[in-house]
């Protein structure tokens, strides 16, 4: 069988969009992260406020 | 002396016995009925699925934590509502029957002032043939002890890989008409994950099946989120991680039976489909506990207080509308039942309107779109709210004081993977409000300041805050009552 040279299109894999690399590198940083962990702590904080009534 | 009895003893039961007893417990009595022993935090499950965390981590002894607190703990199912009481016992009151060893199949009566139902849902498999770990082939994340066997049989998949085998691992929900969508897309990941770590995904086929009519859906129609100087959805947010993973999936789908090694299902197309398996850990549909109500002359009045799912109603607006004329306003607020004022029901045992997602048939007739899911956050809010407005009642209240409906409560989700503190990762979204409010927020009917994605070491993080949090507050150690709920 000779070997491909083209990639199929029309599948469900093609048309997502992927992370590049600097988008896979700041999910790891550590300062990046530190910060998106406060962030993400006060958006909690700020939706568990919100649901009391 | 009034005496509040909470049937459940779940995150929606549970939140409302600790807050109950902090504020009336000197002068009322609070009473707990639950058929299990122990208190499990569901979310971690899917952690004691791969082998992650042990059952002892994500569980504890009721008794224990009730007798410090001053509630009364039953270890016991409930089998009947009487809110009229009867020729028998004249006040209102519940009949039970026990569950531990010693008082196993003994019935009981508990008369009550006020009634929290917080049964949560009664776990579905026989819906589809085949389905679940008892009488089926196919494993479960949904309590402790069906996690621990669903990480038995993964520890044998990934052996077999190891000695060069080539495994196909399905996922998902197992019958059209499932929620809870997120705990089967946490457990994909987390087995991605253990996969990779124990160097055979290159040996694995992944697929994800489910109801849903686009990935991300979740049961809550999908959400929109801002990412990359677009407003886009969760289906494209949801369908990138799972082509970064090598995960495929199958969307608009039915499971209707399981044989061993083979799922059937059934698109909204029409089609059927089979997909042959080695692991698969579909998540049930849900249902009411079958709990039953009878008046005073001991008439069963179970279809007036019950929806036909088994759920109670409560103060939402039930009258049958087409999907164009949903709106916020026909969800609970209160969680007071119509009926009976000193009855209410919370987390999954209530009834909702109608699902949040579009409800959809395929050609052949049969229902394949997600039911509502009520998760950790929105029931420990009810929980915490009727228990508010039980507390004013008794101090004198004519109605209940607080609300939390699902269209002004938001809900955070974190699916994270691995036990490792800098090589795991998470998806994080947050929601709000869970059940979209289109009058209020037009365009996406959701705060886009609130309703969010993203993907890092961050919600890795903060799943582990939560955890070791909730754990913490719900063995209502010091200061538990300061922390958030």
């Amino acid at each position: 069988m000779p070997k491909a040279t083209n990639r199929e299109p029309y599948q469900q894999s093609y048309y997502p969009p992927t992370p590049t690399g600097f988008t896979r590198y700041m999910r790891n940083s550590l300062p990046w992260q530190l910060f998106r962990f406060f962030m993400i702590n006060l958006k909690v904080l700020k939706l568990m406020l919100k649901s009391q009534h | 002396m009034s005496r509040v009895v909470i049937l459940g003893a779940g995150i929606s039961g549970h939140t409302a016995a600790r807050y109950l007893s902090k504020w009336i417990g000197k002068k009322h009595e609070v009473v707990v009925v639950s058929p299990n022993a122990k208190w499990n935090w569901i979310p971690s499950n899917i952690w004691v699925g791969v082998g992650d965390m042990t059952e002892e981590e994500v569980t504890f002894d009721l008794k224990q934590v009730y007798d410090k607190a001053g509630i009364t703990f039953h270890q016991a199912k409930g089998i009947s509502i009487h809110p009229e009481g009867n020729a028998d016992n004249e006040s209102p009151h519940v009949t039970v029957e026990f569950t531990d060893e010693a008082r196993a199949g003994q019935a009981d009566t508990l008369t009550y002032d006020y009634l929290i139902n917080a049964t949560g849902p009664k776990l579905n498999f026989n819906a589809t043939e085949g389905l679940g770990p008892d009488n089926g082939h196919t494993v479960s994340v949904c309590t402790a002890k069906h996690a621990l066997e669903a990480n038995e049989k993964l520890q044998e998949q990934i052996e077999a890989m190891k000695k060069g085998a080539e495994r196909t691992f399905v996922i998902g929900t197992g019958h059209g008409m499932c929620t809870c969508q997120g705990a089967a897309f946490e457990y994909t990941y987390n087995v991605d994950h253990a996969l990779r770590e124990a160097g055979v995904r290159d040996k694995a086929r992944i697929i994800w099946i489910s109801n849903e009519y686009e990935l991300g859906d979740f049961g809550m129609g999908g959400v929109h989120i801002k990412r990359g100087g677009y407003v886009t959805n969760a289906k494209t947010f949801t369908e990138s991680l799972m082509v970064e993973r090598d995960i495929e999936w199958i969307t608009r789908a039915h499971v209707n039976k399981i044989e061993p090694g083979k799922i059937h299902y059934e698109l909204l197309d029409g089609s059927m489909g089979e997909l042959d398996f080695d692991f698969s850990m579909l998540i049930p549909p849900f249902a009411g506990v079958g709990l039953k109500a009878f008046d005073k002359k001991d008439e069963d009045i179970t279809a007036n207080l019950f929806a036909p799912n088994g759920f109670l109603k409560v103060d939402g607006d039930y009258t049958p509308r087409p999907y164009e004329e949903w709106s916020a306003e026909d969800w609970p607020r209160t969680y007071q039942n119509p009926i009976y004022k000193n009855l209410f029901a919370i987390g999954i045992a209530f009834a909702p309107p109608h699902p949040i997602s579009k409800p959809m048939k395929s050609t052949n007739g049969t229902p394949i779109s997600p039911t509502p899911p009520r998760t950790g956050m929105p029931s420990a809010a009810m929980g915490l709210n009727v228990a508010k407005s039980i507390r004013d009642m008794l101090n004198g209240a004519e109605s209940p004081t607080h609300h939390a409906s699902m269209t002004e409560m938001g809900a955070a989700c974190m699916a994270s993977t691995g036990s490792h503190i800098f090589r795991g990762s998470a998806v994080t979204m947050t929601v709000y409000p869970v059940v979209p409010d289109f009058v209020k927020y037009p365009a996406y009917g959701r705060d886009l300041s609130l309703t969010t994605g993203e993907v890092g070491l961050a919600g890795h993080w903060m799943k582990y805050v939560l955890h070791y949090t909730f754990m913490y507050q719900s063995k209502m150690k010091p200061g538990w009552s300061y922390m958030p709920d």
